[in-house]
């Protein structure tokens, strides 16, 4: 059919070459999982779900501070998460003995959500602190846990929840 | 099958190819954790929330976002009698250690703000590497290891929610706390937030509370307009909420 064939070969054997070094370059490059899920490696979802957490959640608080449970159940801060005021204590529920949580300074922390600001609900229990207080820390008068003062015998500094 | 020398200098590297993957392995999914189960989303209810910044902090901590950077923040509004389609916005800090008081008239309220984890999101469509993507959950996560770093998904994002972290100079956003959710945790900001004006919800749980709010309260997404399938809901917000 064709006088010289040779050429025809050679070209077709290089091309082959060509497609086997593509085939086997593209195996090894593009990682196993791209394309499980979508146009995205899936091992990536693996990857990131992976992560250690840092806040531990209150129902592993929860699980050993009951008598705070208890406290908290007598006032309107049952509804504030432990670790809002504690900060992240995953490692501390890993490790309760040699991790403590670090002591909080209540005259920051309160006024984080009670300060007066107008932007806020206003429902929302809200004092100028230097009017109310006269720098004076919250926790003379207020038990965090159960802030309400109901008489002035129960006004004593934040001690319980500690062992 | 003999191993001449032939036929060994063949197997080689192919086994050279298998040997990275063995090496590599399968990095550990959370048990019992199915993707096609969920369909993630919050709600952010706008009267409850008193701007304390815990959300911007526990996130920050959470997942070591660098100072100076939000992947979730807080947005003070305050809108003027004559003028409510100018409201002043502002955000100091993210809102990440409260707001000064400001005894003014008109409208004040605080707008936190995230990644919306939008069905049809705009920065994925634009990745041009595929290293952003809407998880089977409904999750809008970025690998890492993937990104260039050309920003093109930080200017696609209609929220502003991207940005380019300076330490690995890729895209970095809310993960909605992938590695929390997916081991049965709640966000790291919905964990903290003290009103519970932020609400982890699975659309695809049927038990899941967040039905029943849809059904009796009127929500709104930010930016409906613009069609990106917004998941995050928003309760009582204000028409001049951008």
């Amino acid at each position: 059919m064709f006088k010289d064939v040779e050429h025809l070969i050679r070209l077709a054997v290089v091309m082959a070459i060509a497609l086997i070094a593509f085939v086997t370059l593209r195996a090894v490059v593009v990682p196993h999982s791209f394309g499980q899920y979508g146009h995205y490696r899936g091992d990536a979802i693996r990857e990131i779900a992976a992560r250690p957490v840092a806040f531990a959640g209150h129902d592993v608080c929860e699980s050993c501070h009951t008598d705070v449970v208890e406290q908290k159940k007598q006032g309107k801060h049952v509804v504030v998460p432990c670790e809002a005021c504690h900060g992240a204590q995953a490692r501390h529920a890993d490790d309760p003995v040699s991790v403590k949580p670090a002591k909080l300074d209540t005259a920051v922390l309160c006024a984080r959500c009670h300060e007066a600001n107008s932007a806020k609900p206003k429902g929302f229990p809200q004092v100028v602190a230097s009017d109310h207080s006269g720098g004076l820390a919250c926790d003379a008068c207020h038990q965090p846990h159960r802030p309400k003062i109901e008489d002035s015998t129960e006004a004593k500094p934040a001690t319980e929840g500690k062992r | 099958m003999d191993i001449t020398r032939r036929r060994l200098l063949i197997l080689l590297p192919a086994a050279a190819v298998a040997w990275k993957y063995v090496q590599a392995g399968t990095p550990e999914a959370a048990p019992n954790y199915k993707l096609t189960e969920h369909w993630w989303s919050m709600l952010i209810d706008i009267p409850k929330c008193i701007g304390c910044g815990s959300c911007v902090r526990a996130c920050a901590e959470e997942n070591d976002v660098p100072e100076g950077y939000y992947r979730t923040w807080i947005e003070r509004y305050h809108v003027a009698d004559w003028k409510i389609e100018r409201p002043d916005v502002e955000s100091p800090n993210g809102g990440k250690q409260g707001f000064p008081p400001n005894e003014i008239g008109g409208k004040n309220f605080f707008v936190p703000k995230l990644c919306n984890h939008c069905a049809d999101s705009p920065c994925t469509q634009v990745c041009p590497v595929g290293a952003t993507f809407v998880t089977p959950d409904g999750v809008v996560l970025v690998d890492k290891s993937y990104c260039l770093g050309c920003r093109y998904c930080v200017q696609a994002c209609p929220y502003g929610c991207r940005f380019i972290n300076p330490k690995t100079d890729t895209a970095e956003k809310c993960t909605l706390c992938y590695h929390r959710i997916t081991k049965g945790l709640t966000t790291a900001c919905c964990e903290v937030c003290p009103t519970g004006a932020r609400q982890l919800a699975d659309l695809k749980n049927p038990r899941d509370p967040i039905h029943e709010f849809l059904r009796r309260h009127t929500v709104q997404v930010l930016k409906p307009h613009m069609a990106t399938g917004s998941k995050v809901f928003y309760n009582g917000m204000d028409g001049s909420v951008r």
